[in-house]
C-alpha cells in the first residue's frame, strides 16, 4: 500500500509571521556581529567604544550589541508580522544574505583585511 | 586530583555546556527529519513534537551558556597580558602557558614553542566570535519548531528550514568546540 505525505500547500510559500521574525533576527542578529567585528578592525574609535569590560575587550561589545539586534529585531519583527503570513521565499533570501554577510564578517582573513 | 578554579570553568564551558549541546545534535535532527504525518500516528506526533521543543529550549539554552561563560568567565584569563610588550622575553623558555607570567594569548602570540601565532590570529579569533552565531540560529529553530508544533509534519518545506537552521547551529558550533579544544591542547587556561 502506498501512503502519501499529506502536505499544506501555504506551508510551501507562506511562512507565519513570528516564524519569520525568528528566521530575520538569526540572520540580523549574525549581521550585526559580523558588521562590529569588522569596523573594530577598522577603527580605533570604534575599538574603544566597544571595550564594554577591560577584562573582555571589545568582544563584549560586539556580543551584547549582537545580542540585543537579535532578540530586539525578534520582539519588533514578531509584534509586527504577528497573525500575518508572509513570502516564504523572501524571508529566506533576506535572512540568508544575513547570515551569509555575518559569518562573512566574522571570518578572520576577511576582517583582518581591514586593521588600521 | 584537583582542578584549578579556571580549569574547573573551563570543563563547564567545553565539556559540560558546550559538548551537551554537539551531543543533542543528532538525537534533535533524527527527532525533527521523522516528523512526518506518514511515519507517525497522531499521538506519535504529539509526543515527538512536545520532546521536540523541550530538547530544542534546552539545546538553546545550552548553547547561550556556553558562549556566556567562554565569553565572561574563561576569555579573560585566555587574554590577560601579563608578559609585557616583548612577549618572547615575558614567555621565555616556556613549554605552556605559566600562571602569573604568561597568559594563553602571551604565548601563543610570543612563538616561543614554535609556530603558535596563527592558533590566536586565526583560530581564537574565529572561534570567539563565530560561536556566538549558534545561539541564536538554535534559538530562532527553537522558536519554529514550537511556533509550527505538530503542522511541521505536514509540512516538509517548514520542516527542512529548521532543520538547516538546526544544522548551521551545529556546524557553527562544532568549527568553536573543535577549535577551543585544539587551542587548550596547545594552550591551556590554568
Amino acid at each position: 500500500m502506498t501512503t502519501v505525505e499529506t502536505t499544506d500547500a501555504s506551508h510551501e510559500t507562506r511562512i507565519e509571521g513570528t516564524a519569520a521574525a525568528a528566521l530575520l533576527a538569526a540572520g540580523f542578529g549574525a549581521f550585526v556581529l559580523g558588521f562590529l567585528t569588522t569596523i573594530n578592525e577598522a577603527s580605533t574609535g570604534v575599538h574603544d567604544f566597544l571595550q564594554f569590560n577591560d577584562r573582555v575587550g571589545p568582544l563584549a561589545g560586539k556580543t551584547i550589541l549582537a545580542v540585543i539586534a537579535y532578540f530586539g529585531s525578534l520582539l519588533v519583527f514578531a509584534l509586527v508580522w504577528r497573525g500575518r503570513q508572509l513570502a516564504l521565499k523572501t524571508v529566506l533570501i533576506v535572512a540568508g544574505v544575513l547570515l551569509l554577510l555575518g559569518f562573512l564578517g566574522t571570518f578572520p582573513i576577511f576582517f583582518q583585511a581591514f586593521a588600521s | 586530583m584537583e582542578l584549578s578554579n579556571r580549569e574547573f570553568w573551563g570543563l563547564i564551558h567545553g565539556l559540560v555546556l558546550g559538548s551537551f549541546f554537539l551531543l543533542a545534535f543528532a538525537g534533535g535532527l533524527a527527532g525533527l527529519y521523522s516528523l512526518r504525518s506518514r511515519w507517525l500516528t497522531e499521538e506519535g506526533i504529539v509526543e515527538r513534537t512536545r520532546r521536540l521543543a523541550v530538547g530544542f529550549w534546552a539545546m538553546a539554552i545550552a548553547a547561550w551558556a556556553t558562549v556566556v561563560t567562554g565569553t565572561w568567565i574563561v576569555y579573560p584569563w585566555y587574554r590577560e597580558k601579563l608578559a609585557g610588550d616583548d612577549l618572547a622575553a615575558g614567555c621565555a623558555g616556556l613549554q605552556l602557558p605559566q600562571p602569573g607570567k604568561c597568559s594563553p594569548r602571551d604565548f601563543l602570540l610570543s612563538n616561543v614553542s614554535g609556530d603558535t601565532e596563527s592558533w590566536h590570529e586565526f583560530g581564537m579569533e574565529w572561534k570567539e566570535h563565530v560561536a556566538w552565531i549558534a545561539p541564536m540560529l538554535a534559538t530562532s529553530a527553537a522558536i519554529v519548531v514550537v511556533i509550527y508544533g505538530r503542522r511541521l509534519a505536514n509540512a516538509p518545506r517548514l520542516r527542512q528550514i529548521a532543520i538547516w537552521m538546526f544544522i548551521l547551529a551545529f556546524a557553527t558550533a562544532a568549527v568553536a568546540g573543535i577549535l577551543g579544544a585544539l587551542i587548550t591542547k596547545v594552550a591551556p587556561v590554568k
